[in-house]
């Protein structure tokens, strides 16, 4: 069993008034096989802790902690990161022109695992996932996320999420964009991945929806760049009914 | 202009007329100003002119001088429109001095029936497919002590000639080469420049009726070359030529590719892949002149810069003269800037002189590598140094694919690696 910490964390970004505080001391534990949903309303902070455990470049973390297994995260470079088990499954994902889905898949493959798949069983795996993923064969000759539509984009992210295996799975709002459909079919696959490889999933959303598919066992509010409450699927439910306007309208 | 406004409100006033400023029957009226018998465009400007319209110099590339003679085209100042962006002080003389240097040795490897000679420049067949369009051309016209000509035979499908410039001086030279396609012959020729020169030349592509003629022109000099070529095409009748310019080496390298519609049906590609460096300039201007009716063309250049003072200049003029109805045309030129301090600079130009086109389009991108492509592909597990080849790789692969000569593309990837290794990307 894996355990991701996050220890009081505070990040900031530079704007062009200044720096600006996002987080204002999260902390958070997950364990492999448990799925943690983030829930708040827009500009809480929330895409900003997804973005800022996989280290992206734009986030300063001022004070705080993310340890996986005792092992300091803030010290790691991106790729280094997701080498030790972290994936974050964006909230818009980039198009990459001119790199193959399929040179893509395998070369990250290749840096994950430290050796190159067995050619054979991965064509394989690649398969049979993109299949489940209802995607279309197609998309392995075009390029990363060339051309491809805001849903065909979300399941592109869990595809390499079942092919990838990560201790961790960070979802950011993978459920934004989806129809009903797409939107089983994605969540269909983060259960699989997490049924097969014990994973840990901390899933941010704004809507409740998608949590009928994929069952939280905690809920975390955010607001201002703090949890404000935390429980169990229930909260989501209270949430659903009573929206956020019960932790916007308290007073700082 | 008071007379074209008085024509058109008359036109108007006709019952069954287009109502729209600017359309008349033949559809558009994209530039009155351009029209072929106007007195400041189109063959008028060409007729009686050296260099620009009447007071309008370069208004049109239609109006643009060509010339046998040196002494037609001006002293280079660096001010002319097709040299503005040219640093003439590193041209080692080739637009002013006599080009007396021994000429980089040519050999021909590869060849089935193709035949390759040297001829006087008297010959009837130099100046079949072009006519120098700029000052250099024409001094390197006039200074060459002999021509090559290779031809690929009538009805030949399948031939594949390597034509090798191998180049050990740095006195300025001029060469003149002579590609002729004959009827209905298929054939890949490609041009290799290795080693050094100052070197001025002409290479003219005669693509007959009907042929089929792919050219790939390799720039790979050492470091020190400088290169001014023209490549004059002159397309016949249902003829198809597809070009493409390969440079990387040298110091300073300025190629103007230049294909020339003689006939209904042609079909001309220009693709280009460029890699600069520190210091180096890596200039192409491109001319693509739709004359007939019915031709299509498609061009393509992508560049990678990298390094202080890294300069790539491009520049593309396609025109679409009121002759040539039905014509599909479409340009685009992207940079990829890998570091600071290097420089691209990209002008398309399209002139529509006649409204009954079926496409015509243009392009341009100059972009900074993406801090975006490198974080998403580094998290999944790829380091920065291997994102960085995928992402500059992946954008030049479109070129080399086009290439379709296995070994030509494999000693291209190894350049390109070569060129990511050199600054560490």
């Amino acid at each position: 069993m894996s355990t991701l910490e996050i220890k009081d964390l505070h990040v900031s970004i530079e704007t062009e008034q200044g720096n600006k505080e996002i987080l204002k001391g999260v902390s958070l534990t997950i364990k492999t096989g448990e799925t943690h949903a983030i829930m708040g309303p827009n500009g809480s902070g929330k895409s900003t802790l997804a973005s800022t455990i996989a280290g992206h470049p734009r986030y300063t973390v001022t004070s705080g902690t993310i340890t996986l297994d005792g092992e300091d995260v803030l010290e790691m470079s991106v790729d280094e990161r997701a080498r030790a088990g972290l994936f974050l499954a964006m909230q818009y994902p980039v198009e990459v022109p001119g790199v193959s889905m399929t040179n893509f898949l395998r070369t990250a493959k290749t840096a994950i695992d430290g050796e190159a798949p067995k050619l054979r069983t991965w064509t394989k795996d690649v398969k049979t996932a993109m299949e489940a993923l209802k995607i279309d064969a197609e998309f392995a000759s075009r390029n990363v996320n060339e051309g491809f539509s805001g849903g065909e984009k979300k399941r592109v992210e869990i595809l390499q999420l079942e092919l990838f295996k990560p201790k961790f799975a960070i979802l950011d709002e993978t459920d934004s964009g989806l129809d009903v459909d797409a939107l089983k079919v994605v969540s269909e696959g983060v259960n699989r991945a997490q049924e097969q490889n014990e994973m840990g999933t901390l899933l941010i959303t704004h809507y409740t929806r998608i949590l009928r598919y994929i069952k939280p066992d905690f809920v975390h509010v955010f607001v201002d760049g703090k949890i404000a409450e935390q429980g169990g699927a229930e909260l989501a439910d209270r949430l659903e009914e009573e929206g956020y306007d019960r932790f916007l309208n308290v007073p700082a | 202009m008071t007379d074209t406004a008085t024509h058109v409100s008359g036109e108007k006033a006709r019952i069954g007329a287009p109502s729209i400023a600017g359309f008349t029957e033949e559809g558009e009226n994209l530039s009155p100003m351009n029209a072929a018998a106007s007195p400041i465009g189109g063959d008028a400007v060409k007729a009686h002119s050296h260099g620009g319209g009447a007071g309008v110099p370069d208004s049109s590339r239609a109006g643009r001088l060509t010339s046998y003679k040196l002494e037609d085209f001006a002293p280079l100042t660096g001010r002319e429109e097709d040299f503005r962006f040219t640093p003439l002080k590193r041209m080692g003389g080739l637009h002013k001095n006599a080009l007396t240097g021994a000429a980089p040795v040519l050999v021909m490897t590869g060849a089935k029936a193709v035949a390759l000679e040297t001829v006087a420049m008297s010959d009837a067949r130099v100046g079949s497919a072009g006519v120098p369009e700029d000052r250099i051309s024409a001094n390197a016209w006039n200074s060459a002590a002999e021509a090559k000509i290779v031809t690929i035979p009538a009805e030949s499908i399948g031939e594949q000639v390597t034509l090798t410039y191998t180049g050990d001086s740095t006195e300025a030279a001029a060469a003149h080469l002579v590609v002729i396609a004959e009827e209905n012959s298929e054939s890949v020729v490609v041009i290799d420049h290795v080693g050094t020169a100052v070197l001025a030349q002409n290479i003219e592509f005669d693509v007959r009726e009907g042929a089929k003629l792919t050219v790939i022109s390799l720039q790979a000099w050492e470091d020190t070359a400088i290169h001014a070529a023209s490549h004059l095409a002159k397309v016949r009748k249902d003829g198809h030529f597809k070009h493409i310019a390969v440079t990387y080496g040298g110091d300073l390298v300025r190629l103007t590719p230049s294909a020339h519609f003689a006939g209904e049906g042609g079909e001309v590609e220009l693709f280009g892949l460029y890699f600069a460096d520190a210091g180096q300039h890596l200039e192409h201007r491109l001319f693509v002149d739709h004359a007939t009716p019915h031709c299509t063309s498609n061009v393509l250049y992508k560049g990678a810069l990298q390094g202080k003072d890294a300069h790539t200049v491009w520049v593309g003029d396609v025109l679409i003269r009121k002759e040539a109805p039905g014509t599909n045309s479409y340009e685009a030129n992207r940079n990829l800037v890998l570091t600071e301090g290097a420089r691209a600079d990209s002008v398309p130009n399209l002139e529509i002189e006649t409204g009954l086109i079926d496409g015509a389009g243009h392009a341009s991108t100059t972009g900074r590598f993406d801090d975006e492509h490198l974080f998403y592909l580094m998290s999944r597990g790829i380091d920065e140094k291997t994102a960085r080849r995928l992402v500059v790789r992946g954008f030049l692969n479109e070129i080399v694919q086009q290439i379709r000569v296995p070994e030509i593309e494999e000693r291209l990837n190894e350049t390109i690696e070569r060129e990511l290794a050199a600054t560490g990307n």
